[in-house]
């Protein structure tokens, strides 16, 4: 197995390239945690607006330690801020947002990715407690579903699969993976590469993927600021 | 805060359509074995009054509704630390400090329904619409489908999922007038304006009661039909700072 720990993309570099493909004026949701990042790197002269499953669109950066509103906050539970062009509404208009197909991106975290766009990210099946929250939602009905993810495990297992073991949170719903050594679209039911970052050889990347990759778009190099490594 | 007048209550408004009680007075009427809905969404919105209130009270074998499991040891947490819910049907049963939830769902003391969010939502909104029934292309193909009716609209697959309703639902608002026409503060709203219209009999508890009138009708986001009793609690508590204060109840 190769060693990536000192080659692969950090957190914030996968956020960053995320960010770079959302289009100005887009209507965005972001899953808690990770993905949260992408709000970080919004490029110069873009607006995005963020919408949260608990009734807020347009909301801004999280406030300063003890200015916290708590009847402010996002999914995640934090504390965030209103800003010109904020809007309020209960959970069925925000959940109209979502299955009405209104929302522009949904980017969530993985814990595998199926070749044809299976998503499972909701529960290990291993015994834990089942928490979906909003993700069953966003999957199935945003215009367009996209992952940022480790490419491996922490045991060193690849997420990006034949087909997942783990229970799904929607069937072939994920379009594009931004992984930390890679982005790859799903297109008809393959994987396809269309960047890698330059340390790692095609076939290494293909040795640490479950299923296979295409290369019938071409490959570019996909570079991220050092500055976030 | 709201930019609205807030006007004193006087003598004359006692002539209320609706009544202004107190939690305890109010809470009574729930008995074992209810199915109650409660609002917010994590601490935001979370009627923490009329919980302890619950608990007070005492009911058991509670049903409840909530998009979450409580978190630390007031609230929710302390109505399932206490043994008073029997099941509960939320989407997302992990918080900070869930450990209260966590030990009685592994004790077998409590059965879980995970709904997804969307799905809860919209069947609280079909409960309070009188729609037995809708189609979502929502989970279809999960797990969380299964046993589910399938229909195709369209050449995509649906799955049917029912209406949810309840006896009682508490709920969390601003402002009401006394007419029961409740606003609500920021996203402290989420659940409850549909759960207000979901269950036989709605509490809400609000930080002000004022004269019909002082609310501008256009800010009204839930009519009062929906209202039976009001609760007027002027400084509310948020979950949140009860939780950083380590606040343990009853």
């Amino acid at each position: 197995m190769i060693d990536i720990s000192e080659i692969k993309l950090s957190n914030a570099q996968i956020a960053w390239r995320a960010a770079q493909d959302i289009q100005d004026g887009a209507y965005v949701n972001l899953g808690i945690g990770f993905p949260e990042m992408v709000a970080s790197y919004q490029p110069e002269g873009k607006e995005v607006i963020f919408h949260t499953e608990n009734g807020v669109l347009g909301f801004g950066a999280a406030p300063a330690v003890s200015e916290e509103d708590w009847d402010l906050i996002n999914a995640g539970k934090k504390a965030i801020t209103q800003k010109p062009g904020t809007s309020f509404f209960h959970h069925a208009d925000s959940f109209a947002m979502v299955r009405g197909g209104h929302l522009d991106v949904a980017i969530l975290g993985a814990y595998q990715i199926a070749q044809n766009g299976d998503l499972a990210n909701w529960s290990t099946g291993k015994g834990g407690i089942p928490a979906v929250g909003g993700a069953m939602d966003l999957v199935q009905s945003a215009k367009r579903v996209a992952v940022v993810t480790d490419h491996i495990t922490k045991k060193g297992e690849p997420k990006l699969v034949e087909s997942c073991t783990m229970p799904l949170t929607g069937v072939g719903c994920v379009t594009r993976i931004y992984s930390s050594l890679a982005v790859i679209d799903v297109e008809g039911g393959h994987f396809v590469l269309r960047e890698k970052i330059a340390a790692l050889s095609f076939d290494d990347l293909q040795a640490l993927t479950g299923a296979e990759l295409l290369t019938t778009k071409g490959v570019d190099a996909l570079i991220c600021p050092e500055a976030l490594a | 805060m709201s930019e609205m007048t807030r006007y004193p209550i006087s003598q004359e408004d006692l002539d209320m359509v609706k009544t202004v009680t107190t939690p305890s007075e109010v809470i009574q009427q729930i008995p074992d074995g209810a199915t109650v809905m409660i609002g917010g969404f994590g601490g935001s919105g979370a009627p923490i009054e009329l919980i302890h209130a619950l608990i007070d009270h005492g009911a058991k074998h509670l049903t409840v509704v909530n998009n979450n499991a409580g978190n630390g040891h007031v609230g929710l947490a302390a109505l399932i630390e206490q043994g008073r819910v029997d099941k509960l049907i939320c989407s997302f049963p992990r918080s900070a400090d869930p450990s209260v939830f966590v030990a009685a769902y592994r004790a077998n003391k409590i059965a879980l329904e995970i709904v997804p969010q969307g799905t809860l939502a919209e069947r609280i909104r079909a409960g309070g619409a009188g729609i037995p029934a809708f189609y979502t292309p929502t989970a279809f193909g999960t797990e969380v489908a299964e046993g589910k009716p399938v229909e195709v609209f369209e050449g995509r697959s649906y799955i049917r999922e029912l209406w949810l309703k309840a006896d009682y639902a508490l709920i969390k608002g601003d402002l009401s007038d006394t007419h029961g026409n409740i606003t609500y503060r920021m996203a402290a709203r989420n659940f409850n304006p549909i759960m207000a219209t979901a269950a036989k009999v709605t509490i809400a508890q609000v930080s002000r009661v004022v004269q019909a009138g002082a609310i501008d009708p256009e800010h009204v986001v839930t009519p009062g039909i929906f209202i039976n009793h009001l609760v007027e609690i002027t400084h509310p508590a948020q979950e949140e700072e009860l939780n950083r204060a380590e606040a343990v109840y009853p």
